[in-house]
This record gives C-alpha cells, structure tokens and sequence, in this order.
C-alpha cells in the first residue's frame, strides 16, 4: 500500500484539544467533526488539504485526551499518513484502532519541510521525499499490530477470537 | 528479574508468572470506563462489530460528566444514547444526573476501583486510580468497546521510573504541586508509554487526595500510569467503600527501573504552569504581575474535599477581586454536600465566587466557564494547551486549589502562603 501527498508539517506536542477542540465534541459525526481539524494552530488546513496528503510532526504528536476523534478527524479530513518523531501512547492506540497509518521516524520528521511532496510505501516503512530525493526508513510495527491492522483493527481481531 | 508495581498486576491479570518491559500481553479487566463523550463512539463500535451484550454489567461503568447537565441538543442526544445503552444492557455503575460526579473523583469515592485492579477507562485522565494501588490507564473508545465487548485489552508492558518522595509538604503546598513540580523537571513527554512508581518515606505524609490528584496528571508526563503503594491511608480510604475484595501488590525489591527520580517533599513551593504547556512551570511568587480574569476550582484533578477545604481556608471571610470571576466545582455531589454542612459553600459564595453541579465544563473548554481573546484563568485543571478552555489566545495557567483561591483575592498570580489567616 502507498501514498503521496503534499505536507502539513507542525512542531512538537500535538495535542489532541488542538487536533481537534473539545467545543466540538458534541457531534460523533466524523465529516461534521473533521472541518475543525488543527483548526486552533492551523486554520487552514482543511480548505488547503487534499486526499492523500501527508501530516509530519515531532515529539509525543497527539498527547493530551483520549478522544478518539483526534485520529478520525485527521483521517477524515483525507490526510493519508502521520508521520512523527514520536506518538503519545493512547493517540499510537487510537490510530491502529480506526485505521489511520502513523509511521515513527525522526530523521523524516526532522527532514522533510511543509510543502514538499512525500510519498510512502506502509509495506516496507519507506519515505521518500521527492522534492529532494531524501529516503528514510520508519520503525517497523510489532508482529502483534501488524496482525490487528491485517485483521481490519481491533473490532474485527477481537471477533475473530471470539 | 523483579517486577513493578505495575508490572505485577499486569502479570497477574494476564495469568503469567511474570512479564517483562516491552512484553505484549492481553490482560483480563476490573473495569471497563467510559463517559458522555467517548461512550457514544464506543457503543457505535460495539454495535457496528455485531456485539449485543457487554462481557459484565457489574464490570462496566459509564458516567455522564463532560456536559451535564447538557448544554445543548447534541450533546443531550450523546446523553440520551448512553442512557439507553447503560439501560439496555443492565450497565450498574451508571451515574447520571443527580448521582454522578466528575468520573475520576467518582469511581474511588463509590468504591467502584480498588487496589490491585486492571481498569481502562475511555478518558485519558484513568490513570487517577493508581492512587489506590491499581494498574489504571487511558484508553480511546474503540478500546473501550473492545473491553466492553470481551473482558480484555492488550498492553505493552511499561518500564517504570522510580519517583522517591521523602520529606513532607510544607503548608499550603499540596499534590498538585508536587505533579507539576514532576512535570517540569520530566517534560511532557518525559514519561512516555512508561509507569511513574511513587515510592518513598513522603509517601505517608500525602493524604488520599494528594495522591489522585499526582497520579491524574502523569498523563500530562506522557505516562501509561502513574501509581502508589497500598498503606494504612489507602486500605482506611477503600474500607466501607470497595465492594469487591482488593488485592494488595508490591513492587520487588530487586525490580528495575529506567530512572530514579527523588523529590523532597518539604523543598517543594506553590507551583504554577504557565501557558500552553504544563511543563512551563514557575513558582507562584514568579507570577504577581500577571493579572487574572477568571479561576476555576474543581475538575478531575481538584475537585475533592481537601481541595475545596484548602479554597475555603483562604476565601473564608474575604471578597475576590472585583475584576475576577470565581467558579467552584466540587467534583461529586458527596463533595458537594459536604461544602454545604461545613459551611464552605456560604464562604465561597460570599466572597464573590459561583459554585457549579459537578462538571468537566470550563476543563475542556465545554462550556461553564469559557475564556474570551486576551483572558487568564488560574485553574486547578489538568490542561494549558492552546484554546484548552477557549479562545485559541486566552491563556490557562495551572496551579493548587489554594494557589487559584488566593490569586482570586488579589486579581493576580499569587502565592497562597501571603495570604493571612482569618477566624
């Protein structure tokens, strides 16, 4: 599986209130919630972002709450990858669980700058840069996650035991 | 090799003699937790997946806290939905309307949590209940349903930092200061996907409450849990109140830590974090420039009765600054109640200050206390991030009870050991 896309790059801490602001979380409606996505440091985003494009960060991207609606809205607004130094850990969570990719590589995320265009392979963890020709290599999931994302998440690996 | 704290309960609720960091286990749980913005989302899932009933009603604990009483139509059709579900379903720990309080004071307080569970909770502040002894951790709402579907939830297993408390806390410095104080020295992240294992001679000296509100916020230090010994404090506090037996674990005396870290107690002042970051911390006495519009005593973190005490003990008597708005929040109605048989809640509301139904209202920037462009709030919360309770340029800044109470007298930062004693 690949993706390409144009970059949104942020700094360190993410939190989950700016990714998407609680005021908001009166609604489950995923479509409904994504127009607010980074809309408190990036008002932007969503009348710049396109399907596919790629989101880059530094450290603990996506601390703070537990909202699962952080990595939805993200999803949905059509970004197609995170990538960043390093994840908070109920956000690493929370995006294995609703399928969107998150790939940790701190020389990526040190690297590449907004604007560029990125694309990558989740099957081999590369990233390739390709307004400047830099590769990278992101960690690996364990065998236990890549199980689970194979399954379709969560849900669907903890029917399958049952 | 010798377990964690942590380490042991996770060993124990994944039936293996041991495990190690790094290791990935499916635990079985105490408790599977969840509120009025992350139980919606949850009941989807579950009901999306084919699942019909939860593994255990007595094992299931929703409590509506966000945005009740609601505050519009949306968020009444969110509270609606975990009615009918917690209905449905025979759910017995559901709290709503009337009966509940702010979950993480709630849970302890009704003896819902007790030492040595396995608890996850769709709220990232879960982590509370390691003050009881417990293995305690945030989770999101898929997590959740999968635990509300089968009874287990899978972890890697932490690493630990050793935090060693001696000394003792010098008046009118509390829990709260002594998290932040943590957080500043650690970062936000400082503690990422690892426990925080308080131990120590200093752990004895910090009441029930202290060690809620330290164990609240190591998630605010990125940590999976943060958690206490189990002493006579903790086992007098869960008397009369856990309804299932408790089981008592301890770290071993050859168990590995990444990192100590040692604090002492009575070196510690009134600390405050300044925006947008709870590791920006300084003390108090930094802050008596800087002028307030609002303060907000409650929330998870500090809406217990020694938090409300500690507000009453500096507001008795005297009137907030003419400029300030001061809003209370006991975080339960147990809590609530008592403010009024102990007289604090005519004190609270002569000096000039509202006093609030329990609520994460003004926390999350929900609503009952939300900040304008420009405005500052000395709040007793968890959170300072940008826009956390309002416009995207107003400004939170974290501190104790007693720091948020005297800083409502003055209209500015201040250091709650200035203010004089009345009475």
């Amino acid at each position: 599986m690949q993706a390409k896309g144009t970059v949104f790059k942020y700094g360190d801490n993410v939190d989950t209130d700016v990714i998407i602001p609680a005021r908001y979380l009166n609604t489950q409606d995923a479509k409904e919630l994504a127009m607010h996505t980074m809309e408190d440091i990036d008002a932007d985003y969503v009348k710049k972002v396109k399907p596919g494009d790629i989101m880059v960060g530094g450290w603990n991207f996506g601390c703070g709450s537990s909202r699962e609606h952080a990595p939805l809205v993200i999803k949905t607004s059509g970004a197609s990858v995170v990538i960043a130094k390093s994840f908070a850990r109920i956000f690493y969570r929370n995006a294995i669980n609703i399928g969107l990719p998150i790939m940790e590589c701190e020389e990526a995320a040190d690297a590449i700058q907004a604007g560029d265009t990125v694309s990558v392979n989740f099957d081999t963890g590369r990233i390739t840069d390709e307004t400047t020709g830099q590769t990278f290599q992101a960690a690996p999931f364990p065998e236990f996650i890549q199980n689970m994302i194979k399954a379709g998440g969560l849900m669907n690996s903890i029917k399958e035991k049952q | 090799m010798g377990m964690t704290m942590t380490q042991k309960i996770l060993a124990a609720h994944a039936g293996l003699p041991e495990v190690t960091a790094g290791q990935l286990i499916n635990a079985k749980l105490d408790l599977v937790h969840g509120n009025d913005i992350t139980t919606p989302v949850a009941i989807n899932e579950f009901e999306k997946a084919g699942f019909t009933e939860v593994f255990d009603k007595e094992k299931v604990s929703i409590v509506l806290d966000h945005f009740v009483p609601n505050k519009d139509i949306k968020s009444a059709t969110q509270s609606k939905q975990c009615r009918l579900f917690a209905g449905a379903q025979g759910v017995t720990h559901f709290y709503d309307v009337g009966t509940m309080g702010i979950e993480h004071a709630l849970l302890p307080e009704k003896g819902i949590v007790g030492a040595g569970d396995c608890v996850i909770g769709a709220d990232s502040h879960t982590c509370t209940y390691g003050a009881l002894g417990a293995f305690s951790t945030g989770v999101g709402s898929t997590d959740m349903a999968a635990g509300m579907a089968s009874g287990y939830a899978w972890f890697k297993v932490p690493s630990a930092i050793k935090v060693v408390l001696t000394g003792k806390l010098n008046e009118r410095v509390s829990g709260k200061d002594v998290i932040l104080y943590l957080i500043g020295k650690i970062g936000v992240d400082g503690a990422l996907y690892k426990s925080l294992e308080f131990v120590g001679e200093g752990v004895k000296e910090l009441s029930m409450d202290d060690r809620f509100c330290i164990c609240n916020m190591a998630i605010e230090a990125g940590a999976k849990n943060g958690i206490f010994p189990v002493d006579e404090k903790t086992v007098e506090y869960m008397d009369g109140r856990t309804e299932r037996p408790y089981t008592v674990y301890e770290a071993d005396e050859d168990a590995v830590y990444d990192e100590t870290i040692e604090i002492n107690l009575s070196e510690l002042v009134p600390t405050v974090s300044w925006p947008h970051l709870p590791e920006n911390t300084h003390p108090a006495s930094e802050g008596s420039d800087i002028k307030i519009d609002q303060i907000v005593i409650g929330s998870c973190t500090n809406g217990r009765i020694e938090d409300m005490e500690a507000a009453y003990e500096i507001l008795n008597g005297k009137k907030i600054a003419p400029w300030v708005r001061g809003i209370i929040i006991p975080a339960t109605m147990e809590v609530f109640k008592e403010c009024i048989k102990r007289g604090y809640a005519t004190a609270f509301i002569d000096a000039g200050c509202i006093i609030s139904t329990p609520t994460c209202g003004p926390c999350l920037g929900g609503y009952m206390g939300i900040l304008a462009e420009g405005e500052r709030c000395v709040s007793t919360t968890n959170r300072n991030f940008v826009g956390r309770m309002g416009h995207v340029k107003s400004e939170v800044y974290l501190a104790s009870p007693a720091t948020a109470a005297a800083s409502a007298l003055t209209g500015y930062i201040t250091d709650p050991r200035t203010i004089g004693k009345e009475n």
